[in-house]
């Protein structure tokens, strides 16, 4: 069974993950599509500390007998790896947008200087 | 096929020593040809040089890379209804007096796609070092393999394109490991691509961007690039040919 501590400990520190979100999303430091990862995280880590007999379930399932809060751990750097895969996505689709932006521009400017000579 | 308004698309960064001479030898090749210079975001003087030999410049407001420097180019040739464009490096290792050997299937209609390559017989006396001339084999043979048309040279940034090669490459043109992938795509999307040989020069002045001690590195990089990139989707261009 998981020690009570270590659920206090997690069930804490997955409302202040929440209440951190929450802030930052609410003070438009943080876009909600890009929040929603982390609140999912937090709301899962949230009840998996809290529903002790959940979290002994599932670690029987995964054969994890001695520890059942190693559980969280896994669960949580599993969601780390979604975050930083996710991230990698957006930082992509940004630099191909910033690279298009960059082409435009050129292009835009030398069209822009054509157009201000008379000639050719 | 007619011959349609030609334009040569010259990357370059920090390229001023060079740039002048490149210039003049494509004006010297054909008149008529014209030059565009892309200048990506060059700390030197590249840009106003090739302005006084009479290129078109496109400045990029940041360094985008030699890939994504090169699709400008062909962004350019493509929104101006150029029929023919032909790529040269900045650097002055591509000779331009050989671009008539690389224009000569295009004008005839049996190629859309045509590379200089260092490499098919009767061969020229480019010989590049060690480690370069390994990465150059193991690309031409892994893009033989993917691309299902055997390839001798895949780095070769000499080259000529048909109007439809011009939209293709604007669209799609690979920023990373630019000349390699973008002969895969060629191949992909069903481009007819022609190896030429032709000779090509050590390089005028500056430093290449790929120094010895990194070859290794950008070999196994290049690969795995290549096997993610025969994985995608490409557009298939059957209609966009005259």
């Amino acid at each position: 069974m998981t020690p009570i501590r270590a659920s206090i400990a997690g069930a804490v520190a997955s409302i202040i993950l929440i209440l951190v979100v929450v802030e930052l999303v609410r003070g438009r430091r943080l876009k909600e599509r890009y929040a929603l990862l982390w609140l999912a995280t937090g709301v899962v880590l949230l009840v998996l500390s809290l529903w002790r007999e959940g979290l002994n379930t599932i670690a029987g399932w995964l054969g994890v007998t001695s520890y059942p809060p190693a559980v969280l751990f896994a669960v949580a750097t599993l969601f780390i790896f979604l975050v930083l895969l996710h991230y990698s996505t957006v930082i992509s689709r940004l630099t191909d947008e910033n690279v298009d932006l960059a082409q435009r521009i050129a292009l835009l400017e030398e069209r822009l200087s054509r157009e201000r000579r008379p000639e050719g | 096929m007619s011959e349609g308004r030609l334009v040569a698309i010259v990357p370059a960064w920090n390229e001023s020593g060079a740039i002048g001479g490149v210039v003049d030898e494509i004006r010297a090749f054909d008149a008529r040809i014209d030059v565009v210079v892309v200048d990506d975001a060059s700390s030197d003087d590249t840009a106003s040089v090739a302005r006084a030999h009479g290129a078109t410049v496109l400045g990029l407001p940041f360094n985008v890379g030699i890939g994504g420097a090169v699709q400008t180019g062909f962004r350019y040739a493509r929104d101006e209804g150029y029929e023919v464009a032909v790529r040269l490096d900045g650097d002055g290792q591509h000779d331009a007096s050989e671009l008539g050997k690389l224009l000569g299937p295009i004008h005839a209609g049996d190629a859309d796609f045509v590379v200089g390559s260092r490499f098919v017989d009767p061969g020229g006396t480019y010989r590049p070092p060690f480690a370069r001339r390994v990465g150059i084999g193991v690309f031409a043979r892994l893009v033989s393999l993917l691309g299902g048309q055997h390839v001798t040279d895949t780095t070769s940034g000499f080259a000529a394109l048909n109007r439809a090669g011009i939209e293709l490459f604007a669209v799609e043109y690979p920023h990373d490991y630019p000349e390699v992938e973008a002969t895969l795509v060629a191949l992909r999307s069903g481009l007819r691509l022609r190896q030429v040989p032709v000779d090509m020069r050590e390089r005028q002045a500056g430093t290449s961007s790929i120094t010895f001690v990194r070859s290794l590195y950008y070999i196994v990089k290049v690969m795995l690039a290549l096997l993610v990139a025969s994985l995608r989707r490409y557009p298939r261009l059957e209609s966009a040919r005259r």
